[in-house]
């Protein structure tokens, strides 16, 4: 007997269980693995944080990962790369490879055609139910490849309705394809803007093509600056949310973005989402040759800090690639190669992905719950001391990844006027490599997380918890399966009466590095 | 003449919808472009679409081995 996905996902969901449990039984039958941390809690929680948004905008964003932080957590994206031309040039990035520009540089796997990429999101929905945003994201520009991107979205609208569509953009085409836009219903919209002044735009964009002739330096950012900015107008007209990307480039667009972050809130830009340059020789790219830097992270912490008065800062984004697949943080594209897909028996069953979601929602309310109550752990607690935390985590809102295994850490800042607030995420290798620790390793989580003062992890090993503790960060697991929010809170309680009674003496810690994603190693040694 | 396109092509497909002769298709590996039907987008535009919006410099270029496109007389 074989059955189904579905069939098996439809029977578990019936029996009563969880989202992982459903999620455990599609993998057994697939036969690949799957993690199940248990540690599920019964709780009847209120409906998320973000509620203070208008209810048809929280419609929209709260099942999108890139919209909603929280939502990150447990909603899954895929980017099909269907669209490799470009009609722009940037100084961060290096079309040999792939465009940067929304895209973390990286090859992607393989271009598909509308037809492939709309069997590809069949066979990932039916796979991973959570997977609710379907992005086009290059590894060009969606619009300056139009009907390649609107087959796209025509086909999977068609197929799998349930599916949100979102595309990115550079602008300059925008205003063009605004009312196509609207028309399938596409309704996440994310445009790079990394300037308003073309003479910032000129130190990062060498060329435009625009209207069959190429313009130059101030003169082609200038064209950008003003398609960009026509585009959001008439995006915000017709009640499409946009985000904003920039790309923060220090010591040419930094304090610069401030003015962009107005510029763009002015317009009705939803959320701005800041994101450290990624430049690296190898990458070829022009400021990777000139030795052009990316921010440190409390560079782009401060910055982000400096706009969040304004408007909403995205910090969850993790500049994935053109193809990216799974969960924010993760990816599994490489599950999900035509060549698999062509072998799949997809069937796509759109009751399994609601009982499936339904699940979510109630682990998400479970979250939710948990967040509400953490403030009064601290009620009638003030103090000025702010300090960062790291947390090992593989999604549902929870403690629950082994340190050695952790590719990043999500990093909460802790006050007693916010509570644990997200501000963001630090990439590592996989410090445990083969069942064991590599000292360099070891060395460059400590790199990337060093102005935190804790670090919490479901499990941690003798040796890296002391040279944790040497660097003066202190491993924690005795949270090991709770909710992130609740035990940092609880931590940071203990932490302030520490300093209170003299036990524990607060040192502010420095600044820690930005490491950009690897190039994913399974992709190359695939080609 | 005709345009060509060299190696370094990184095969992106920006030029194929610019071209107003569809003298360019995907070819083994690269791009290529059709010398009989080239017309160095003389009578369509003051310059090669294909160069002005190829990423990469010095990709689609002059090929001398063709002679230089006459246009109909008018």
């Amino acid at each position: 007997m074989d059955l189904t996905d579905h069939e098996v996902a439809a029977a578990a969901a019936k029996a009563g269980a969880t989202a992982d449990e459903i999620m455990q039984k599609m993998a057994e039958h697939k036969g690949c693995e799957t993690d199940s941390d248990g540690g599920k809690k019964a709780s009847c929680g209120t409906a998320a944080g973000e509620n203070d948004l208008p209810p048809e905008i929280w419609e929209k964003v709260k099942n999108h990962p890139c919209y909603s932080e929280e939502a990150h957590h447990h909603y899954a994206r895929m980017h099909v790369s269907v669209a490799p031309a470009c009609n722009i040039q940037c100084n961060y990035c290096n079309r040999k490879y792939d465009c940067a520009n929304e895209s973390r540089p990286g090859v992607v796997s393989e271009r598909l055609t509308p037809e492939q990429a709309a069997k590809k999101v069949l066979a990932v929905a039916s796979t991973i139910p959570q997977m609710t945003v379907l992005g086009i994201a290059g590894p060009g520009d969606p619009l300056a490849n139009p009907e390649k991107t609107f087959k796209t979205f025509e086909l999977i609208a068609r197929t799998a309705p349930d599916i949100k569509l979102c595309l990115s953009t550079n602008g300059l085409t925008l205003p063009d394809h605004v009312d196509t836009i609207a028309k399938y219903n596409v309704d996440h919209v994310t445009i790079t803007v990394n300037m308003v002044d073309p003479d910032v735009g000129a130190k990062i964009y060498p060329w435009v093509f625009y209207k069959h002739k190429r313009y130059t330096g101030r003169d082609g950012a200038k064209i950008l600056t003003e398609r960009q900015m026509q585009g959001l107008e008439m995006l915000t007209e017709r009640g499409i949310l946009s985000k904003i990307n920039s790309v923060m480039i220090p010591g040419v667009n930094d304090d610069h973005l401030v003015e962009v972050n107005k510029a763009v809130k002015g317009r009705g830009a939803f959320l701005h989402n800041i994101m450290p340059l990624i430049s690296a020789a190898e990458h070829g790219t022009v400021f990777g040759l000139t030795g052009q830097r990316g921010p440190t992270a409390q560079e782009l912490k401060k910055l982000q800090d400096r706009c969040e008065g304004e408007m909403n800062m995205m910090r969850h984004c993790r500049q994935c690639r053109a193809d990216a697949v799974g969960l924010l943080g993760e990816d599994r594209s490489a599950e999900f190669t035509t060549e698999k897909i062509m072998q799949m028996d997809v069937n796509y069953d759109l009751e399994t992905r609601k009982a499936y979601q339904a699940r979510v929602e109630e682990e998400r309310n479970a979250v939710a719950g948990a967040k509400a109550s953490e403030l009064q752990i601290l009620a009638g607690v003030e103090s000025d001391i702010k300090i960062l935390v790291a947390v090992a985590t593989k999604g549902s809102g929870r403690i629950n990844e082994h340190f050695g295994h952790a590719t990043e850490f999500q990093i909460y800042e802790l006050s007693t006027g916010k509570g644990a607030h997200f501000i963001g995420h630090r990439r590592v290798d996989l410090y445990c490599q083969g069942g064991y620790g590599e000292e360099d390793a070891l060395e460059t989580v400590i790199r990337a997380i060093k102005d935190c003062h804790a670090v919490f992890v479901a499990k941690i090993g003798g040796c890296p918890k002391k040279d944790l503790s040497a660097a003066g960060i202190e491993a924690i697991d005795e949270f090991a399966h709770e909710f992130i929010e609740k035990s940092a809170i609880t931590y940071f309680k203990r932490y302030l009466e520490g300093v209170k009674d003299g036990s524990i003496t607060h040192v502010d810690k420095g600044d820690a590095e930005i490491r950009p994603g690897e190039v994913a190693k399974e992709v190359i040694a695939a080609e | 003449m005709s345009l060509k396109i060299a190696v370094s092509c990184v095969n992106c497909s920006a030029c194929e919808a610019e071209c107003p002769n569809e003298a360019i298709s995907a070819g083994e590996g690269i791009y290529v472009i059709d010398p009989a039907k080239c017309t160095e987008c003389i009578g369509f535009h003051d310059d090669p679409q294909c160069a002005l919006i190829c990423p990469v410099e010095e990709t689609c270029i002059v090929d001398e081995s063709y002679p230089r496109y006459q246009p109909p007389a008018a």
